[in-house]
């Protein structure tokens, strides 16, 4: 059964006209076009598909659309604002963090999450904060290394 | 200090921008209007006659447009490998694994189509199937494939020396078994085909493929179509390790599809079909015999290695032949024996993955090294610097060397991991291992091994550079980027870069055997020398000098001897148009490396790559003896990549490598019942997370190779040979107990140690 969803996707209020059961996964990449949000497993183990919901990490692929009306959602189309990129998305372009990118952005909208949360963590915490979000082609060591330093940044103010 | 402007750079990939932002597009994210979803039907059973696929109930289910099986289909088979060809894109006879490919639907929705395909009705008769290699090879085994009755796919056997009087020679012989296990290259992307036929006919297929132009020939055959009507583009693809050199049947089927049907067909797998119906590493029994002078040297080594190939060939016999050819290096082994066998068995096909076929044999090699040297005495750091190979030393199997950082690579791996001070003397539960490896940088696969590129210099002062080859994320078109723009002394942010577009840009053998950097590098960097010598013609013509006087940097072309005399790049082109030449000013370029095949040459002697690059891993692990877990806490990585175009980039390969070597020493397994996949997930299979990860040193060793372009060689491979065992010998130091099976889960500890207390 269709029906109406009033979704609010990276700061837009949106109606849209779509089936129950969609995910929110599928809404986002199928119905909206933000093909930014990756489907890795489509079974809650590799965060590819992680976006924020009310500023917290959420993994669309396991969440209804319905689930989420009215919640505000960033994904990562989402995050630069007026055509600056944030931090994060300067850290991991600079740090070496990105090779095929698949991971990256349910990886930087863990660590955006992470960080308000914690803006000045350990390497550890870093590590525990992104363990639900895989990777294959960096072992991880740029990606960890990114989010120090964008930490660093923003406690900085830049 | 460097005598170069771009190369050495630790520049970000050029798509970062767009990865970091979601812009940058897959096969997945593209769509087409109009646009049909497939979905595949997959064999429920491991061997099976197919009797009869009846589709109709699935053609009435609202929204599909058509359905398929094996029957509907070109009888024509292909392979990654031109002689080892087995298989179709749907099984058309007979099922050969659970997960083989039976029949195919598309639909307005993948809803739809997922209905369409339970409602498809097969007859199976079931075959009695076969699971293990070493039982396949028996006398009576289940036959596979009619035309191998006895499994063996492939073998090989290239002896050279005289390996028994070797033997003999010998003061010690050490005899072990090992053995390794499944494991799948766990891209983040599943793999994905979009396609589209235009009005003449022709196919545009966007494929999360390595290697598009070997795409296009396999693609052209299972349509029967000629490869001028099969044009293959590949999007951004989320990383590949192997597993996406493969010909799929989703490739086929969107393809087929879109031609039955005149519409857009995409089909994707889901992670389960990425686990089970793709491409995993072999699982190899080996048998190694070492004969070895009192003093440690090597004098001959024997091999029996059966590789389980599951159901179909995919690279069987190359996989094999590399198996046997990095036996060669990194020691000098003078008398060698390797006999190699690919067996069919009815399990997931077994196909290329980083190190391909090598990294198994290097388990062995490697443990059994520490295993030699405990038991004579030395040192295994001084063991392998004893018999390291040097560059220029003639090879006894005319392997042509020209650069080699092997024996650094071990000493500054030790140094790092804190050899000396570490070896032997941590406490019980903490302990240091090391071993070696060698990779190619770059292999031949049957007359599919030149790259082109083409070089356009534009008015504007820009650089359009058109090359074949594949990045799937590892960084390739910055890497050849940056090569251009130190060839033609501009920024790297002057080149526009198209690639891997089967109409657009030149032949390209595509991402394997780690050889883009040499091969496509070199393509770009003629093509970059054939246009700056145009314009450098045109200059020397206007200044009256000789071309050769003449430089290129930093966007000037300038007198060598007088670097003020000279014209800025744009001012150099304006010249060059104005003295009435053609335009645009273009180059080409064509890299054939001086290799042969790897197949021929278990006849004949011979060089098979271009170059070689050379890497030791070091770990320390700590071990808990009462849950069993090995924890790595350091790897140290040093290779011997040539000249580093992107040391950030190289670092990169070499810190993931590393940590999937790690994921396949101590988790990775791809567990089987009766043929059946039981763990096809990520949280039942366990690749490494951040929580797992050592802290990394790559320590890149830089040599200069007279084949590769600046000197470089490959990083990305060669780096999974030998994290696992490196780890496996230092849990050997740390517990005493040596691993021959991999992976080393906590159960195999625990029993271990039980084991030993008894
Ligand atoms: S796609 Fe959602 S967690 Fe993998
Ligand atoms: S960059 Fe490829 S999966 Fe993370």
């Amino acid at each position: 059964m269709k029906r109406i969803l009033k979704l609010n996707v990276n700061g837009e209020d949106l109606e849209i006209l779509v089936e129950g059961h969609k995910t929110l996964l599928e809404v986002l990449r199928e119905d909206l076009g933000l093909t930014g949000t990756k489907r890795g497993c489509d079974l809650g183990t590799c965060g590819a598909c992680t976006v924020l919901v009310d500023g917290r990490p959420w993994l669309s692929c396991l969440t209804l659309a319905v689930a989420v009306e009215k919640k505000k959602i960033t994904t990562i189309e989402g995050l630069a604002q007026n055509g600056k990129l944030h931090p994060l998305q300067n850290a991991f372009i600079e740090k070496g963090a990105i090779q095929c990118g698949f991971c990256t952005p349910g990886m930087i909208l863990t660590a955006k999450a992470f960080l308000e949360e914690n803006p000045h963590p350990s390497e550890e915490e870093v590590k525990r904060a992104i363990s639900g979000n895989l990777c294959r082609c960096t072992g991880y060591v740029k990606i960890v290394e990114a989010i120090l330093s964008a930490s660093g940044r923003e406690s900085r103010g830049e | 200090m460097s005598e170069f402007n771009v190369v050495g750079k630790r520049e970000p990939m050029l798509d970062a921008w767009e990865k970091a932002t979601g812009k940058a597009k897959y096969t997945d994210d593209l769509s087409l209007p109009g646009m049909l979803f497939g979905k595949i039907l997959r064999s429920p059973l491991p061997h099976a006659k197919i009797l009869k696929v009846d589709l109709t109930e699935a053609l009435k289910v609202p929204g599909v447009k058509d359905a398929i099986s094996g029957r509907d289909i070109p009888k024509r088979k292909y392979g990654i490998v031109p002689k080892a060809k087995d298989e179709y894109a749907l099984a058309i006879e007979k099922v050969r694994y659970i997960g083989d490919e039976v029949a195919a639907v598309v639909a307005t929705s993948p809803e739809a189509a997922e209905e369409a395909i339970s409602r498809i009705k097969v007859e199976y008769e079931e075959l009695p199937a076969v699971f293990d290699p070493l039982e396949a090879m028996k006398p009576g085994a289940p036959i596979i494939h009619e035309e191998v009755p006895d499994n063996v796919s492939a073998t090989i056997r290239k002896e050279f020396g005289n390996v028994a009087k070797a033997f003999k020679d010998s003061d010690f012989i050490f005899e072990d078994h090992f053995e390794t296990q499944p494991v799948n290259h766990c891209p983040m992307e599943p793999q994905a085909a979009l396609a589209m036929v235009d009005h003449f006919g022709k196919v545009t297929l966007w494929s999360s493929t390595q290697i598009p132009f070997f795409l296009r020939r396999n693609l052209a055959t299972t349509l029967d179509l000629p490869e001028s009507k099969v044009r293959i583009i590949k999007p951004k693809v989320g990383g590949g390790f192997g597993q996406k050199i493969d010909l799929y049947a989703k490739d086929f089927c969107a393809a087929f599809f879109a031609m039955r049907t005149g519409r857009p067909v995409k089909f994707v797998y889901d992670r389960e079909e990425v686990f089970t119906c793709t491409r995993q590493r072999h699982p190899m029994y080996i048998y190694l015999k070492t004969g070895v002078k009192k003093d440690g040297t090597i004098l001959a080594q024997q091999f029996r290695v059966i590789a389980d190939g599951g159901a179909y060939n995919s690279t069987a016999p190359l996989m094999i032949t590399l198996a046997c050819f990095f036996i060669m290096l990194p020691y000098r082994i003078e008398n060698l024996l390797f006999e190699g066998y690919h067996v069919y068995t009815n399990k997931p096909v077994g196909g290329a993955m980083r190190g391909h076929g090598i990294p198994q044999v290097r388990f062995a090699v490697e443990t059994q090294l520490d295993i030699i040297a405990e038991k004579i005495g030395i040192d295994p750091l001084e063991l392998r610097l004893k018999n390291a190979f040097q560059a220029g030393e003639p090879h006894p199997a005319k392997l042509l060397v020209q650069s080699c950082g092997f024996s650094e690579t071990l000493k500054k791996a030790a140094e790092a991991i804190g050899w000396r001070e570490k070896r032997g003397k941590l406490p019980f539960g903490r302990g240091v291992g090391l071993a070696g490896a060698s990779f190619p940088s770059g292999v031949s696969n049957m007359s599919h091994i030149s790259s082109g590129a083409i070089v356009k210099i534009e008015r504007d002062g820009s650089v359009t550079l058109l090359t074949g080859a594949a990045d799937i994320g590892q960084g390739a078109e910055t890497v050849i980027s940056q090569i251009v723009a130190e060839e033609l002394g501009v920024r790297i942010e002057d080149i526009r870069i198209t690639a891997a577009d089967t109409e657009i840009t030149p032949l390209d053998p595509g991402t394997f055997g780690s050889g883009v950097t040499l091969r496509a590098g070199n393509a770009a960097r003629m093509a970059a020398r054939a246009a700056k010598e145009k314009l450098l013609e045109a200059i020397a013509e206007k200044m009256e000098v000789s071309p050769g006087e003449l430089e290129m940097k930093n966007r000037r072309i300038f007198l060598r001897e007088n670097p003020d005399r000279g014209f800025s790049f744009e001012e150099a082109i304006k010249i060059y148009q104005y003295s009435d030449r053609p335009m645009p000013i273009i180059g080409r370029g064509s890299y054939f490396p001086p290799a042969k095949e790897p197949t021929t040459l278990l006849h004949e002697d011979g060089n098979f790559s271009p170059a070689y690059s050379f890497m030791t891993q070091a770990a320390e692990v700590e071990v808990d003896p009462k849950t069993g877990r090995v924890r790595v806490l350091k790897m140290v990585t040093a290779h011997d990549c040539g000249k580093a175009i992107n040391p950030m980039l190289v670092e990169g390969q070499l810190e993931g490598s590393v940590v999937g070597g790690m994921g396949q020493a101590l988790y990775e397994n791809i567990i089987m019942e009766k043929g059946q996949v039981l763990n096809p997930n990520f949280l039942d299979y366990g690749i490494p997370t951040a929580m797992e990860i050592p802290s990394i040193e790559s320590i890149e060793v830089e040599t200069n190779d007279p084949e590769g372009p600046f000197g470089a060689k490959e990083s990305g491979e060669g780096t999974q040979l030998s994290p696992a065992p490196a780890i496996v010998n230092a849990i050997y130091d740390a517990i005493g107990v040596r691993f021959k099976t991999l992976p080393v889960t906590p159960d195999k500890v625990l029993e271990a140690l039980e084991k030993r207390e008894r």
